[in-house]
């Protein structure tokens, strides 16, 4: 196969800022502390970072696929270019694209096409404190709802639970998915955040507490879905010509992406609500690769819902359409030590929603054999992947 | 803030207050005889620009549903049932919308329901209810 531009491309340096729900420190304060470590991490100096891409960036995402959120904006490109004075060729922020990971999948761009050669990559929320400030989850213009959003909040439909619940459960009408399925996937986070010093939720999460626990949306309970944090996680994205030159010797390969559309862009009216946006960038990664399904060793797929990582092993094809419930029954499969370990630092269920970057972060940890109590043996190929419903990316990244 | 109204544009004018005359209006192609929906200025199908709102039947069938429980936000009177409804008149001819006048546990995927509508200022939001037997 040919190279792919992705393949020019590594991810040099990783950066995290403190997560939590009750931080004192402010998401531009939480930003610059990932971006300072993801630039020191890659062995860069600030002048040598010549882009900087986020996603969403500081813009409202009122006329995109997500309705405005208090705090799931972070500071915009503009100010954190400003704040740690850097001189760029390029720089972006933007929602309209295929789920989070089109940052780093531009950023990609951006160093294969030579304009850039390291560019810095981050995704920054607070949401825990916004939401705490809120009287309302959702801001709707009072002269009326206009977009997309305005064919779902007029009948109530304000929030992920109730988009995803309706994807739930059709697929469990169709494939007879179950709840106790469903909660395999909380169970697997929640041990794994118990390994994670920077999981949000370390207590312990019994097959009877998930059952009891109130529902939401139906079929969504409680924990189905993740958990608001205040938190900053930021990639450098550096041409692979800087691999010899990293310092902690393990550059991350991009080995391919995903990011294909392949049905309406829209919530409502997606054609097979059994399956996602997920199945059509699954598709186009292994597409651009000679690495196959059964070459990964450790995943972060995305669980912004528990069902979304059920979509996620359907498409990209870890198990075949409607087995992804049968898939992580048990949950041993997909434990530390199974056969395809999934959200080993505990995912947005149980570390908290770093919007699909904290997968990231954790999977670049594991292949860099850097995951502290938690690491999963000879990790060399991982995959990371981003979004719901119409909303897809995904990454397979490689040490080796 | 109580449940929200949609702008109302050229587009979407015939089909939030359709029911004032008791007709949910949809999308129609007036070339390929194709319906669509949201509304849009040229036809997906065919690309002609000849499509105008026209009445439906107003029968459909729940394709998916979620019981809402969380209220959103203070004023929200919780549960409620979301639907995706696929209209009689096309496959895959789907609105999102309300199931109303039953108990949220008597909906069900491939229930029978018929089209009704919940007035909120100049706006008639159409709604589903069970199909009359």
């Amino acid at each position: 196969m040919s190279e792919r531009f992705e393949q020019r491309c590594i991810i040099s340096g990783i950066g995290q800022s403190e997560v939590g729900r009750r931080l004192t420190r402010d998401v531009l304060a939480l930003t610059l502390d990932a971006c300072h470590e993801a630039i020191a991490d890659a062995g860069l100096a600030r002048e040598d970072v010549d882009g900087v891409i986020s996603w969403p960036g500081a813009v409202s995402r009122a006329e995109g696929l997500a309705p405005p959120g208090p705090g799931s904006s972070g500071p915009g490109t503009g100010a954190v270019i400003d704040a740690l004075r850097l001189r760029t060729n390029w720089h972006y922020g933007g929602p309209e694209s295929p789920g989070m990971f089109a940052a780093v999948i531009h950023a990609c761009m951006a160093v294969a096409c030579g304009l850039c050669r390291h560019v810095l990559v981050y995704r920054a929320l607070n949401e825990a404190t916004a939401w705490r400030a809120a009287t309302e989850r959702v801001s709707v213009d009072p002269d009326g709802v206009r977009g997309t959003m305005s064919w779902m909040l007029p009948y109530g439909a304000f929030s992920g639970p109730n988009w995803i619940g309706l994807w739930a459960m059709r697929h469990m009408h169709e494939f007879g998915t179950t709840r106790e399925q469903l909660a395999a996937v909380a169970l697997n986070a929640r041990r794994n955040a118990q390994r994670n010093p920077k999981a949000v939720m370390q207590g312990e999460l019994r097959i009877d507490d998930y059952l009891s626990s109130k529902m939401i949306s139906d079929p969504l309970c409680l924990f189905d879905c993740d958990l608001a944090v205040d938190g900053a996680t930021a990639v450098i994205v550096s041409t692979s010509e800087h691999a010899p030159d990293v310092p902690h010797g393990k550059p991350v390969h991009v080995e391919a992406v995903g990011s294909a559309l392949q049905g309406r862009a829209s919530w409502d009216q997606w054609a097979d609500m059994t399956e996602t946006a997920a199945t059509g960038a699954g598709r186009h990664l292994w597409s651009r690769t000679d690495c196959t399904p059964g070459d990964v060793d450790v995943a972060g797929l995305y669980d912004g819902f528990s069902v979304l990582t059920l979509f996620w092993l359907e498409g990209l094809g870890f198990c075949d359409k409607g087995e992804g419930g049968p898939f992580v029954e048990g949950g041993s499969r997909i434990a530390l030590d199974g056969e395809l370990p999934l959200a080993t630092g505990g995912g947005q269920l149980s570390a908290g929603r770093l919007h699909a970057f904290g997968h990231l972060h954790e999977v670049c940890l594991q292949l860099r054999g850097q995951a502290s109590g938690r690491q999963v043996a000879d990790a060399k190929v991982g995959l990371v992947s981003a979004g719901a419903g119409p909303l897809a990316s995904c990454l397979l990244l490689r040490t080796a | 803030m109580g449940w929200p109204t949609p702008a109302i544009d050229a587009h979407n004018r015939a089909f939030w207050t359709g029911g004032r005359d008791g007709r949910l209006l949809i999308a129609c192609c007036g070339c390929c005889g194709a319906w669509t929906h949201p509304p849009v200025p040229r036809c997906p199908s065919c690309a002609s620009e000849r499509v105008e709102p026209a009445p439906v039947s107003g029968r459909a069938q729940v394709y998916s549903y979620t019981i809402n429980r969380q209220r959103w936000t203070p004023e929200l009177e919780v549960p409620y049932v979301i639907a995706i409804v696929e209209l009689a008149e096309q496959h895959g001819l789907r609105l999102l919308t309300n199931i109303v006048g039953c108990a949220v546990e008597q909906v069900s995927i491939g229930m029978a329901v018929e089209v009704d509508f919940a007035q909120r200022g100049e706006v008639f939001v159409p709604v589903f209810r069970r199909a009359a037997t």
